[in-house]
């Protein structure tokens, strides 16, 4: 009976995972890229996350009120969605850096991380704030788009909803897309020059201030592109909801080799598989004695010894300092 | 050089008069003081719904009821506080509450997890608490004299469900999840106690702080196809539970306590909850004084109120009575005084006959299993009563 179930939500688990995965892979690029560049850790970027989340969630709403959601086709309606959202956090992502980072750039290491963390506290109360005067919020719901609720039923212990799907496109598309720039522009040429060194990338004639803002922008839209996919999936958000992700996905960056776009996407890859198989296949294993709680103890165990073994990451040796 | 410093020292000085001129006169028309009533409840926050009726519930009540104590000579004031459900932010807020002498009463919490450290600092200075949504059995088994609830147990609303699940639903098996809190973990594993000797088969009993994605504790509860699918936890977490159950095609019944018990539960999950039963000891707004509670709660804040905020009403109005028949002989109210008072009020309001024991339950306390009938928020109130159990505390286990 326990095999069976074990076999039988196997492939399940995994699109769990998967699916969990690119989402965090999303978040991660937005750490990565700015770390590459800058060689810091972005901690507001769980803010920059959640901002996109919240975009969609008043979008959608707007559009319910005024009656025309369930008009829509959901492709031309995500469409919108993601765009907005990937504009504003992309634009909230460049507002940032060049009101809390730029002015600090010759500082030590260690100064813009605090003022990142500042502006992190800052962007939650701050959204926090926003909802509860403008609904009178905390929980903020996604509303339903009816067509994305489609599952299609495989066996009866598997099935996989068209949303986890989209998620997964989704998430591939921009990935590849992010590649492509990073890797064949001339766009992508300056800010691999400016990565590599700055000093020198001016002097090549790259307006580095420019670049390193583009970085943001690229940066926050994929966070917040993965906030808008994170509150159709899962559904609920509220101003605190972007800690645990961004928390992961920066995990996720560091265990891919922090700095590298494909790293992003593998590490985010493999934290989220640990972690559903974690999850549910923990209790199962050892008959309850340990459950679903230990899941986070049990995927991070597993990525202390990567590191352990590969302290730059996955794939952090080959690109570093390329990005 | 003297001349210089009579202006600023006469602006002081006038500052000063000022400040204290009115305080002044004000304790001079009231007379003999000022009693106050604190709440503490999450205001702010996933939970801040249930909160603000625990301090809403209480606010209508001071305001009807504190004719009699004014009458004598008193000020009536409430002091709301903000515990944002966090044991640490309730026992901060608990140092500043004894620290004001005037505060006689402490209407709260909305969580047992923060209600019984937070009620340690109430008891080193005998001020008494009387809490309307506390549940779990810790709160008053501690039996200390300062510690009450208007509501019912966790050790009895466990087996209340577990009884109608076993009994009324007929389930053979069982999955439960439950918060990891004192709270939702303490009312979860009496329900398992219960259920499981009722010989319902428990499938999987997992704990969690997950918010948001639920996927990878639902896929294999699905996989074993339970009869029933228990949460113990508050609406926050369950709504988002429960919708992702539903979306994942678990076709089992749902269940859970009294921390679903909000508007809110519908308004996160929607249709996917409509149907669910849920065990609570918040009495529905069925009698004809809980349906004129209702009116004026409405009336006043403009929303309807959420369960407790009657609970609130009511162990407000017991303080209330408590603290009339200490200044009733004359004597200013001490919180000695009406801690030991509170214990000696026979109480019969719109949520029943209450009189505490010696450890502070109240005798005999109702507890109900509701049926969500509405995917609208507004229409919370309407959910169908499904069965009604008036049980008496268990005694204090030596």
């Amino acid at each position: 009976m326990d095999l069976q179930i074990l076999v039988g939500i196997f492939p399940q688990v995994l699109l769990d995972g998967v699916s969990l995965g690119f989402m965090y892979a999303l978040i991660a690029l937005g750490y990565t890229m700015v770390y590459g560049v800058l060689e810091f850790i972005n901690f507001a970027h769980s803010e920059i996350f959640i901002a996109g989340a919240f975009v969609g969630v008043e979008i959608l709403l707007g559009l319910k009120s005024a009656g025309v959601l369930e008009h829509l086709p959901w492709v031309v309606l995500l469409l919108l969605v993601l765009l907005a959202a990937m504009l504003v956090s992309g634009l909230l992502a460049v507002l940032i850096e060049r009101v809390a980072y730029r002015p600090l750039r010759a500082a030590p290491r260690l100064i813009p991380l605090i003022s990142a963390i500042g502006v992190s506290f800052f962007l939650q109360d701050l959204i926090r704030l926003f909802e509860s005067i403008w609904r009178n919020a905390f929980n903020l719901v996604y509303p339903t788009i009816d067509p994305l609720t489609v599952r299609f039923e495989i066996t009866s212990t598997i099935d996989v909803p068209l949303k986890t799907l989209v998620v997964i496109v989704a998430a591939l598309v921009m990935l590849f897309a992010l590649q492509f720039i990073v890797k064949r522009t001339k766009l992508g040429k300056a800010i691999r020059a400016v990565a590599e060194d700055q000093p020198t990338a001016s002097l090549m004639g790259v307006n580095v201030n420019r670049i390193i803002s583009i970085t943001f922008l690229i940066g926050g839209a994929m966070g917040g592109a993965a906030g808008v996919l994170f509150g159709v999936q899962y559904g609920l958000i509220n101003p605190y909801t972007g800690f645990i992700p961004g928390l992961k996905a920066f995990t996720a960056a560091v265990l891919g080799g922090i700095g590298n776009i494909p790293g992003a996407m593998v590490g985010g890859l493999v934290l989220g598989v640990l972690e559903a198989f974690a999850a549910s296949y923990l209790s199962l294993l050892t008959g309850g004695a340990f459950g679903a709680e230990y899941k986070d103890i049990f995927a991070f165990s597993i990525l202390i010894v990567i590191l352990i073994f590969r302290p730059r990451g996955l794939l952090g040796e080959i690109v570093r300092e390329r990005t | 050089m003297t001349t210089r410093w009579i202006r600023p020292c006469l602006v002081l000085l006038l500052v000063l008069v000022a400040a204290v001129w009115p305080t002044g006169s004000s304790v001079l028309a009231q007379g003999k003081g000022t009693v106050k009533v604190a709440t503490q409840s999450p205001l702010s926050g996933g939970q801040a719904a249930l909160g603000e009726g625990i301090k809403l519930g209480t606010q209508l009540a001071v305001e009807k009821l504190k004719g009699k104590l004014e009458k004598d000579g008193y000020k009536v004031e409430l002091v709301p506080f903000d515990d944002q459900a966090k044991p640490d932010v309730g026992v901060a807020n608990a140092k500043n509450i004894i620290a004001d002498k005037d505060i006689m009463v402490v209407i709260g919490h909305l969580n047992s997890g923060v209600a019984i450290p937070s009620s340690e600092v109430y008891r080193e200075v005998n001020l008494a608490m009387i809490s309307p949504a506390n549940t779990n059995e810790k709160i008053t088994d501690r039996a200390y004299p300062n510690v009450n609830r208007v509501c019912g147990r966790d050790d009895v609303q466990g087996p209340v469900g577990a009884e109608f699940a076993a009994t009324v639903l007929k389930v053979k098996s069982v999955a439960i999840v439950h918060d990891k809190t004192t709270y939702g973990q303490g009312v979860a594993e009496a329900f398992k106690n219960d259920v499981e000797k009722k010989g319902v088969k428990i499938l999987a009993f997992e704990g969690t702080e997950e918010k948001s994605n639920f996927d990878p504790i639902l896929t294999p509860i699905k996989a074993k196809n339970p009869d029933l699918l228990y949460f113990g936890g508050i609406y926050d977490q369950g709504a988002p539970f429960f919708k992702q159950a539903h979306e994942k095609g678990i076709k089992a019944k749902f269940l859970g306590p009294d921390g679903l018990d909000s508007s809110d539960l519908v308004k996160i999950a929607g249709k996917a909850v409509v149907g669910m039963y849920y065990t609570t000891a918040a009495a529905p707004a069925s009698s004809p004084q809980a349906k004129q509670f209702a009116e004026e709660y409405k009336k006043k804040f403009g929303k309807n109120p959420e369960p407790y905020a009657a609970e609130s009403y009511v162990a407000t109005d017991i303080a209330l009575r408590a603290i009339d028949s200490v200044v009733a002989g004359g004597k200013a109210p001490t919180r000695d005084a009406v801690t030991a008072a509170i214990r000696k009020v026979k109480y019969s309001g719109m949520t029943g006959a209450i009189d505490f024991d010696d450890k502070g339950d109240p005798k005999k306390a109702s507890y109900y299993v509701m049926q969500v009938s509405s995917d609208d928020p507004n229409k919370w109130a309407e959910n169908k009563e499904a069965k009604r159990l008036a049980i008496a505390a268990p005694p204090l286990k030596k």
